[in-house]
C-alpha cells in the first residue's frame, strides 16, 4: 500500500484483492520498527499477534471461514489502541510504572468491538500517565516526539496515537479525551480527532481517570475515516452504567454511505475563544472557505468560558484522586519491596508507582474533597459546570455548531512548560468547556503556522457528531491541509 | 482559603510518602494550583443545582441477578502475592 493510506483506501485494496491484510499489516509493522524508535509513539507492539489477526482476516475476506459473508469494511485493516484500553494477553500500562507489567484479564468493550469488526491491532500507543497531561511528557515510557518538528510535543494525553497516525505508522488509532486529550494532539499533529458525546462510546475496560468526563474516540487521517471508526467503536454497553442507549441511522450507515452531508449551517463563533492572543488570524481562511460552501457565521458568547479551567481541574482532580485509590499494591499493579506493614505497603507502592503529575492531581483532588473544602471547591465546581453547560444550550438555540481554534497555539517545545503546571493546564482552555458539558467536538487541520499544523474545533449539541463529521468532511473536499505530511 | 496548605496531611490522606524536597515542590505547585482554582469563587452560583453528570443522565439500574462469573484464578493472575484465593498483605493483627 502507498504510505499514509486511509482506512477506506486500505479497505478497498483488501476488498479488491490487490493486497492481503498480512501484507498491509507487515508493511506497517516494518515502518514502526524503522521509524518509531525515534518517535516513541508505541509502548508495546505485538507483531506476532497482529500477523495472526491479519491472517484470520484474510481467511474471512476470502470467504473461507463461516463468518466470511459478514466481512465488514474494517476486516483486516490495521489500527492501534491507546494504551489505556485493556487488552487481553497484551499488557496495558496507561503510561505508568504502576501498571508497567499489568495484563488485563479482559478486553475493553472498544477493543472487543473493533476486533469483532475485523480490525488488526498493531500495538498500544504511548500516552501521558493515566491520561494526565497535554504534552505526552508525563509517560513512564518516555516522551513522544511530534513528527512535524521533533523538538516539539505531539500534545497529550493521546500523543502516541496522534504521532503514530501523523507519521504513517498506523492509518488510525483509538484515543480518549477527558479535557482535550484527543482534540489537542490531533491539532498539534495535523490529523482529525473526534471526541464523541459523553456516553456514545463505552468506558468499560478504559482505565478510569475522571469518570464523568472520560470518553473514547477515533484519531484518523480525515473525517470520513473518523466516522467509519466511530461507527465501529460506538454503541450501547450494559457494562458501562453511563453508556447511552440510542440508535442513530446515520451512524449505522456510515460504513455504507460515508458521513452524512451537511446542509448550510449557522456557525457560532464564541467571542471568548477569539479574545485570546494569537487566535484572531486563525479565522480568516477557514471562515472564507466555509462561507463559500454556503455556511453563515454569527458571533456568540459563552460567558463562563474563563471559569472552565479551574472548574475542570477541581472536578478531574477529585475524580482522579478517587479513581486512583484502587492502586494499593494489593490486587494488581506495582508493589514495593519488603513492606513492613499494610500502611507501608500502600504508601511506598503508590509513591514508587505514580509519577509527578499524577501525584499532583491526586493531591489537588484530595484537597478539593477534604473536610471543610468540599463545598468551596467540589460543589462550587459542579455548579459552575452547570453554568458552562447552560451557556452551550443557550447558544445552540440559535446556531447549529460552534467553531473555535482547538488550541491557543501550535505545538510547543518539549520541556517548555514542564516546570509550570498551571501554564500547562492553560493549554486546555478551548477543549475543557465541551468536556464539562459532555458535548461532542472534532478537531481537524485548518492550516499551518511556521511549519506546524493548526487545528480547528467544531462543537455540536449532544449526539450530533453527524454535523461535525459532515462539516469537516466537506471542508476536507476543498482544502488539502489534512493531506500534508511531515517532511514533505 | 489562603492559609498554608498542610501538604503532609494531604499526602497522608492520599497514602503518598513525600520527602522534604518533594514536599516543598508539592507545596509550591499546590499553592499555584489553588490560586488558579480560587478564581471560581468569583462566579455567582446562587440557586444553581450542582451538575454531577454531563447531560444530567440518571444512573441506570439493572436487575439484581448474577451477570458475571468471576474466575479468581484469572483475576488474581496479576496480583503481587496470593495464596489459596486470598490476597496476601503484611500482618495486620498482631
Amino acid at each position: 500500500m502507498p504510505p499514509f493510506s486511509t482506512l477506506r483506501e486500505i479497505s478497498s485494496a483488501l476488498a479488491s484483492g490487490d493486497y492481503s491484510s498480512v501484507e498491509v499489516t507487515q508493511e506497517h509493522l516494518d515502518l514502526i520498527a524503522t521509524l518509531d524508535p525515534d518517535t516513541n509513539s508505541f509502548i508495546t507492539v505485538d507483531a506476532d499477534a497482529a500477523i495472526a489477526q491479519a491472517s484470520a482476516a484474510d481467511v474471512k475476506r476470502a470467504g473461507r471461514s463461516k463468518a466470511g459473508a459478514d466481512a465488514g469494511p474494517l476486516t483486516g485493516v490495521p489500527i492501534a489502541h491507546k494504551d489505556i484500553f485493556c487488552t487481553l494477553g497484551t499488557r496495558t500500562t496507561a503510561g505508568s510504572k504502576m501498571l508497567a507489567d499489568f495484563v488485563a484479564p479482559y478486553n475493553a468493550t472498544v477493543v472487543d468491538k473493533l476486533s469483532a469488526a475485523g480490525c488488526v491491532t498493531l500495538g498500544k500507543t504511548n500516552m501521558d500517565e493515566f491520561a494526565m497531561g497535554s504534552s505526552n511528557e508525563n509517560s513512564y515510557f518516555g516522551a513522544v516526539k511530534n513528527p512535524w518538528d521533533r523538538k516539539t510535543v505531539p500534545g497529550g494525553s493521546s500523543g502516541g496515537s496522534a504521532a503514530a497516525v501523523a507519521s504513517g505508522l498506523t492509518p488510525a488509532a483509538t484515543g480518549t479525551d477527558t479535557g482535550g486529550s484527543i482534540r489537542q494532539p490531533a491539532a498539534f499533529c495535523g490529523i482529525t480527532g473526534l471526541k464523541p458525546t459523553y456516553g456514545r462510546v463505552s468506558r468499560y475496560g478504559m482505565i478510569a481517570f475522571a469518570s464523568s468526563l472520560d470518553q473514547g474516540g477515533p484519531l484518523c487521517r480525515d473525517a470520513n475515516d473518523a466516522g467509519l471508526l466511530l461507527s465501529a467503536m460506538a454503541g450501547f454497553d450494559p457494562r458501562d452504567s453511563t453508556s447511552a442507549n440510542r440508535s442513530d441511522d446515520w451512524l449505522d450507515n456510515v460504513a455504507e454511505l460515508g458521513v452524512p452531508e451537511v446542509a448550510p449551517l449557522k456557525i457560532g463563533l464564541p467571542q471568548e475563544y477569539f479574545a485570546k492572543a494569537g487566535t484572531a488570524s486563525f479565522l480568516d481562511s477557514i471562515k472564507r472557505e466555509l462561507e463559500q460552501l454556503g455556511h453563515t457565521f454569527v458571533d456568540v458568547s459563552l460567558p463562563h468560558t474563563d471559569s472552565a479551567i479551574p472548574c475542570y481541574y477541581v472536578i478531574a482532580g477529585a475524580e482522579a484522586s478517587t479513581n486512583l485509590s484502587r492502586y494499593d499494591g494489593v490486587r494488581f499493579g506495582h508493589r514495593c519491596d519488603d513492606p513492613t506493614s499494610l500502611e507501608d505497603l500502600y504508601e511506598r507502592s503508590r509513591t514508587e508507582g505514580f509519577g509527578a503529575e499524577v501525584k499532583r492531581r491526586i493531591l489537588t483532588g484530595t484537597y478539593a474533597l477534604s473536610v471543610g473544602y468540599y463545598d468551596a471547591y467540589y460543589l462550587k465546581a459542579q455548579k459552575i459546570r452547570r453554568l458552562i453547560a447552560r451557556d452551550f444550550d443557550n447558544t445552540f438555540a440559535s446556531v447549529d455548531v460552534l467553531l473555535t481554534p482547538t488550541t491557543p497555539g501550535t505545538a510547543f517545545q518539549r520541556g517548555a512548560l514542564t516546570q509550570d503546571p498551571v501554564a500547562m493546564y492553560q493549554q486546555d482552555l478551548f477543549t475543557v468547556p465541551t468536556s464539562l458539558a459532555g458535548l461532542p467536538a472534532i478537531s481537524f487541520p485548518c492550516g499551518f503556522k511556521d511549519g506546524l499544523p493548526l487545528g480547528a474545533q467544531a462543537i455540536a449539541p449532544a449526539f450530533r457528531e453527524d454535523l461535525l463529521l459532515g462539516l469537516a468532511a466537506q471542508y476536507q473536499t476543498v482544502t488539502d491541509f489534512h493531506l500534508q505530511r511531515p517532511g514533505d | 482559603m489562603t492559609e498554608e496548605i498542610n501538604i503532609q496531611h494531604l499526602a497522608r490522606l492520599a497514602r503518598l510518602n513525600l520527602d522534604t524536597e518533594a514536599t516543598e515542590h508539592a507545596r509550591s505547585d499546590l499553592k499555584n494550583i489553588v490560586t488558579m482554582i480560587n478564581a471560581m469563587q468569583a462566579v455567582d452560583t446562587e440557586g444553581i443545582t450542582p451538575m454531577a453528570h454531563p447531560l444530567d443522565a440518571a444512573q441506570r439500574l439493572r436487575a439484581d441477578v448474577v451477570s458475571e462469573e468471576v474466575d479468581p484464578e484469572k483475576f488474581q493472575a496479576g496480583a503481587p502475592e496470593t495464596a489459596q484465593g486470598y490476597y496476601l498483605v503484611p500482618r495486620v493483627v498482631e
